[in-house]
């Protein structure tokens, strides 16, 4: 058994509202910051799974992304394999 | 009769749920999360609050408790399922009713008396409303409603939209900027049911306008309709 460790964004999906970033945005100009602009709030979770193997830990991570991390109607998700720093 | 309200850690809406079942002469039963026995209740409630801290997103959390493994099969028997403001949420959660509750399109938490208005008077938990706009508070950050273009037409094409958000003469609060719609919530969207009619959310608080001490009993009308139809349905098993 090996330990893996993951990090799972979540990001609300292209075209659904996000008044987080929106209001990002909006104070953008008090930073008077001009050239950003599509800013999207998200969330990000780290967590480490003991399998057999990567592909195999892999599932549980997705399973979990799926069901609990995300909401698939209105968010999307990557999931990012992290190396342990040595 | 004997109605259930269903306590998670972080309710806060229960107590006020049991009361107004109590108003309405029914007997109210406490359902604690941890346990999937509804005790032979004839309908549920899943009350307001902030379900485990509303962590990760409001209600999911909720979603896996053992108690909603119970009230997922009464559910699938017909049996009568209404989630109020957080019990809504659980229910969008856990996909027995459609959509998602969104973060409030202000940002604030909108906590304060609104007027909604039942979209049609033949659904279990509207039969005994009189089909005026109701005042009933809102208090929640995250009840903006979303479900895409297509299931949006699906739900009208159904039946399946229960409450809106109106201005006090009646007419929708179809612009999710104007105050009228609390939360910016699409079509002026407040409560849902499930295709097959029995399990219905909604964000605003019902329970809390039982008697007339707290302003108007107006909000019986929907816990009146709950009950009713929980009498048929007892009756017809």
């Amino acid at each position: 058994m090996s330990d893996f460790r993951y990090a799972v964004n979540v990001l609300p999906k292209p075209g659904i509202l996000d008044p987080q970033g929106r209001a990002v945005e909006l104070s953008l100009p008090h930073l008077h910051v001009t050239n950003v602009s599509m800013v999207r709030i998200g969330r990000r979770a780290e967590l480490t799974v003991t399998a057999e193997s990567e592909a195999e830990a892999r599932a549980v991570v997705d399973g979990l992304a799926k069901e609990l991390l995300s909401n698939p109607l209105i968010e999307a998700y990557t999931i990012e394999l992290l190396v342990p720093q040595p | 009769m004997r109605i259930g309200v269903v306590t998670f850690p972080g309710s806060n809406s229960d107590v006020d749920s049991l009361n107004a079942l109590a108003v309405a002469g029914v007997e109210p039963v406490s359902l604690w999360h941890e346990s999937p026995d509804l005790k032979g209740v004839s309908a549920v409630i899943l009350p307001g609050g902030f379900a485990y801290g509303d962590y990760i997103r409001a209600g999911v959390i909720a979603r896996f408790s053992p108690v909603m493994g119970g009230v997922k099969e009464f559910a699938a028997t017909g049996g009568l399922v209404l989630g109020i403001c957080n019990g809504f949420q659980v229910l969008a959660e856990a996909g027995l009713v459609p959509g998602a509750l969104l973060r409030n399109r202000s940002l604030r938490f909108a906590g304060r008396l609104v007027n909604i208005k039942p979209d049609r008077l033949d659904s279990p938990f509207t039969r005994s409303a009189t089909g005026a706009p109701m005042r009933v508070p809102v208090a929640h950050g995250e009840g903006c409603y979303y479900a895409d273009e297509a299931m949006l037409d699906e739900l009208e094409a159904n039946g399946q939209v229960l409450f809106r958000y109106v201005h006090e003469d009646g007419t929708l609060a179809l612009d999710p900027d104007e105050p009228a719609n609390p939360n910016g919530s699409l079509r002026a969207i407040a409560g849902v049911c499930n295709s097959a009619g029995n399990v219905a959310g909604l964000m605003p608080h019902p329970e809390r306008m039982s008697e007339v001490i707290l302003g108007t009993d107006g909000g019986m009308q929907v816990i009146r309709s709950l009950i009713e139809s929980a009498g048929e349905w007892e009756a017809g098993r």
